[in-house]
């Protein structure tokens, strides 16, 4: 039962913060810090039980070092998300105590989907969040871009689980179980069926972390819901996909890495590919980060697609990498408010040199990182991920990979040149809200100080990634 | 424990950085100590540069101040040291980076404390490229160094910076990308990364040659060679100008570095195999270069191909693998970091006062001023290789090791000498010569001042020194380049 305490903590806090919410008036003014303090609690419990290693409720729910580190890196993007977007939430008068709360939901759901032994509790974790998700994405009801966002993505995301939906009970009938292991044990003779059920199971999945061809709502809905949305958007839910990847193509699917090899090299040299061109010609600073998102999980299925426990460390390290980048560029965007308009250009950066120097330089920083360029964070996360590429010697993965990182270098010099280089507009409301500070400082120190001390990080990576198989 | 001098030499421009992000107060103040923090931060290195330099063992060819220590666990070590080759690129390094900041401070106008604290943070990287003995941190900073120099061109470039600015980026990054390639390769062949034991166990033949192209490609975009030159007078032209001085004079000698100690030192085989090709593109960069600078009407420009074309002697030399071809290219590296600063430093003297890099805008300025005059016009006599001067050395040295090779190159690339007079004599003729004219309000064209005076006259005399006596050079390398040129010899 030990083990359970985080997810039955955020079940039991939202329902009781729920009731409380109903009943009084000023609640939604503290409910935000009393979930923070909660968040980072749980991280601390999290980690205190990070190597224990069990399986729950007839071996459907497993918890063990990998799914601890996912759901301390999703505790630490939400939150983020909540220390950077307070303010925001209350200029935007979205400020409605149930925010929070379906922010927590979304979470639990996620740490289902992480944890998650078995198909069914696989799909329930991934609806909730979702589910969640939906109406988050739609609760700035006074904006007509987010309630075409939300239904956006709830049509989507609706046909997505339908997909995957159907390639569970695929799954199922061909093997009659939908258990993990169990699967595995079936799945050792070349069945084609149980190809079928892979291809709709990983498109369902593909759309959650939007790898192309599977991203089409994900620009529309960055730009579209409320910038604290989005910050949740590009880091939470897709580093929840990613571990109940990790898990479904390595346990039950493990016979048939061959095949699954193939289909997600194509996704992953796609999203790579796309995510470096589309975002040339983007003007608003959400979508671009959409397409960036589009083409950092591509980098990551790359390192899925290969499949060794090098390469398998290489996504966990690009994923906490990944999430302080985000958190580093979110707090950015969300200070550039005048007047209690938010600006979300491309264009709308310029001048921040002059009259915003710390802003500047930590979006340059964190900008160059996204980038790959070394000695940032950035550059080592893709660097241990051609590291384990071309040590299968799939070269060509590799040169395309570097190829769109150039491409991309191309649009965050764009986003540089617009700081520093461009004549000087009108200076932003100076920040005094502490959280959007120490986001920006903590996640751009991060950034900038991970080349001290790489092996910390890649020593626990490590003994997780060989204990996958 | 010895005191770590390549890490202090290597870091300390990043403890001045943060000495200046540490100051507080109105922005003259700021601005006044950044100065002063910057200059004094340089000096030193330079004093600790040449205090490494009296401790230098001139007969030991292998590396020496050698610290190691691990880094990413089992897989990179903090590895650095120098060599006789490298530690006059160190000592290059340190010597143009004070004057560099000598001559910004005055001339830069605006955001003069972030100019500087980007020049620091290039010389970190400069170094650190110069001392790394693991291939890994050689990559690092060699791409690292991308970032402070995309800034000093794009911030206080000319007009066209932008677009420079990112023609310069993506340019090295690409050409990079393959070097990061090889690098990888080399790691899950050989299981190190460690420049002295990969020298010692060789990487298998059939695997030199596809390194060798990955490392090739990223080096000659840098160096830069034709036809990847073009990057360089786009940059050259928009940077301010002690962002053109470190470009010339010490970004480019990072690639000759590089072909030295990787190409050769790694990739033996390949680099037999490919060294036709190599003479083939050097010579096409010194004679089309040469002619192209014969017809830029932007000073600066003609400065830029002039580099590209000394480069092309640089590789022809190394491609040699003689002695004195060796010999001859690292002399014409630093004799070319010496006098194509100086030349920089002069068209940024003119810009200073006239605002225009237009040659026909100039005539006549030695009725002026006369002491600009005989600098200018002694640094052009030295990027001819008049002898006398540094440039004469390195060029003769580079033609007698080619000779011995192939004695075609050597011609052809003996006309570039004809052709290098061509066009230093005629920028000299138009710009210093003939009647005085100038246009753009430069009637008060106000003659060198104390600092520029200074910095142009250590240029001069150190140029003159290098120039009578080369052994102050050619020694101290002479170990170090045996032992290369022994290595290259072993596998004939």
């Amino acid at each position: 039962m030990k083990n359970l305490i985080p997810e039955l903590v955020i079940l039991l806090s939202s329902f009781s913060l729920l009731i409380t919410g109903v009943f009084s008036k000023t609640f939604n003014k503290i409910i935000n810090y009393i979930i923070i303090v909660l968040l980072a609690a749980l991280i601390f419990v999290v980690y205190f039980n990070f190597a224990s290693s069990v399986t729950l409720f007839g071996n459907s729910y497993t918890i063990d070092p990998l799914s601890n580190f996912m759901k301390t890196l999703v505790l630490i993007s939400v939150l983020f998300t909540m220390l950077i977007s307070n303010t925001y939430l209350e200029r935007l008068k979205i400020a409605k105590f149930e925010y929070p709360i379906i922010l927590l939901l979304s979470t639990l759901g996620m740490f289902v989907m992480i944890s998650a032994n078995n198909l069914i509790v696989f799909y329930l974790g991934l609806e909730l969040q979702s589910l969640c998700l939906y109406v988050l994405a739609a609760i700035n009801t006074k904006s007509l871009k987010s309630s075409e966002a939300g239904l956006k993505y709830f049509v989507l995301g609706s046909l997505s689980s339908g997909l995957l939906l159907y390639g569970c009970s695929l799954v199922y009938g061909f093997t009659g179980s939908v258990d993990y292991s169990e699967i595995a044990k079936v799945a050792t003779e070349q069945s084609g069926a149980l190809k079928f059920g892979l291809v709709f199971i990983l498109c369902g999945i593909a759309f959650k972390i939007s790898a192309v061809p599977f991203h089409m709502w994900s620009p529309d809905v960055y730009e579209g819901s409320p910038t604290s949305v989005t910050t949740f958007f590009a880091m939470a839910p897709k580093v929840a996909a990613i571990a109940a990847l990790i898990k479904f193509l390595n346990v039950p699917y493990a016979n048939f890495i061959s095949e699954w090899r193939t289909i997600v090299i194509v996704l992953s040299i796609a999203s790579m590919f796309l995510g470096a061109v589309a975002a040339i010609g983007q003007s608003n600073l959400k979508r671009l980060m959409a397409y960036s998102s589009i083409g950092h999980v591509g980098f990551i299925l790359a390192g899925l697609a290969i499949a060794t426990p090098q390469s398998l460390s290489a996504v966990l390290v690009y994923l906490v990498i990944y999430v302080f980048m985000n958190i580093g560029v979110f707090a950015c965007i969300m200070s550039l408010n005048r007047n209690g308009v938010y600006f979300e250009n491309i264009s709308d950066l310029s001048g921040l040199s002059k009259h915003h120097p710390l802003i500047a330089i930590c979006l340059t920083i964190l900008t160059f990182s996204l980038a790959g360029i070394p000695p940032l964070a950035g550059f080592f996360a893709k660097f241990y991920i051609f590291l384990a590429i071309i040590q299968q010697k799939i070269y060509y993965l590799a040169v395309v990979g570097l190829l769109s990182a150039v491409i991309a270098a191309f649009y965050y010099l764009r986003i540089i040149k617009v700081i520093y280089f461009d004549a000087a507009k009108e200076s932003y409301e100076k920040n005094s809200n502490y959280g959007i500070k120490f986001s920006l400082i903590f996640s751009t120190v991060v950034i900038l100080f991970y080349f001290i001390d790489p092996s910390t990080l890649n020593t626990i990576v490590e003994s997780i990634t060989k204990n996958i198989k | 424990m010895n005191f770590p001098i390549l890490s202090f030499l290597t870091f300390f421009p990043l403890v001045g950085v943060i000495f200046i992000l540490l100051r507080r107060g109105s922005d003259e103040v700021v601005e006044r100590s950044s100065k002063n923090i910057s200059i004094l931060v340089s000096v030193i290195n330079f004093i600790v540069s040449l205090f490494l330099w009296s401790k230098f063992d001139l007969a030991n060819p292998g590396f020496q101040f050698v610290e190691e220590s691990q880094w990413i666990k089992n897989f990179v070590s903090y590895k650095i040291g120098v060599d006789g080759i490298s530690i006059f690129l160190v000592l290059l390094t340190t010597f143009i980076s004070p004057l560099c900041i000598f001559a910004s401070i005055n001339s830069l106008k605006k955001r003069i404390k972030e100019f500087l604290i980007a020049i620091l943070i290039m010389q970190t990287f400069m170094i650190g490229v110069f001392c790394a003995l693991d291939l890994f941190l050689f990559f690092l900073f060699f791409e690292g160094g991308l970032i402070p120099m995309f800034l000093i061109i794009g911030i206080w470039g000319g007009e066209r910076r932008v677009y420079s600015a990112l023609k310069f980026f993506l340019y090295t990054f690409l050409g990079s990308i393959f070097m990061l390639i090889a690098i990888i390769a080399i790691y899950w062949n050989m299981n190190t990364l460690d420049l002295v034991k990969l020298t010692e166990s060789k990487i298998p033949e059939n695997l030199q040659y596809w390194m060798w192209l990955g490392f090739f490609i990223s080096l000659a975009v840098k160096l830069p060679m034709w036809p990847f030159h073009t990057w360089l007078p786009d940059a050259h032209v928009e940077a301010p100008t002690a962002g053109s001085v470190i470009l010339a004079a010490i970004l480019l000698k990072i690639s000759g570095y590089g072909f030295i100690r990787f190409s050769l030192g790694l990739f033996p085989i390949a680099s037999h195999y490919f060294a036709n090709f190599v003479f083939v593109l050097s010579v096409i960069a010194i004679i089309y270069a040469s002619l192209v600078a014969l017809m830029q009407t932007d000073m600066k420009k003609l400065i830029a191909y002039s580099s590209v074309a000394h480069m092309g002697y640089v590789t022809i030399g190394i491609f040699s693998f003689t002695k004195q071809g060796l010999d001859g290219a690292i002399f014409q590296m630093i004799s070319h970091g010496l006098i194509s600063a100086s030349l920089f430093l002069c068209v940024g003297v003119l810009y200073d006062r006239v605002h225009s890099r237009l040659i026909q805008d100039y005539s006549g300025v030695v009725n002026v001023m006369p002491k600009f005059a005989l600098v200018f016009i002694f640094s052009s006599l030295a990027n001819v290789g008049l002898p006398g001067t540094s440039g004469f050395v390195g060029e003769f040295l580079t033609l007698i090791g080619t000779f011995k090779v192939n004695y075609i190159v050597a011609i052809l690339a003996a006309t570039g000498v004809i052709l290098s007079a061509a066009y230093s004599l005629w920028l000299c003729k138009r710009v210093v010569f003939g009647e005085f004219k100038v246009n753009n309000h430069g009637e008060k064209l106000l003659d060198l001042d104390v600092t520029e005076i200074v910095i142009l006259f250590m240029l001069m005399i150190l140029t003159i020194v290098f120039g009578v006596y080369p052994n102050l050079i050619l020694e101290p390398i002479s170990s170090s380049v045996d032992l290369v040129v022994k290595n290259m010899g072993a596998i004939k």
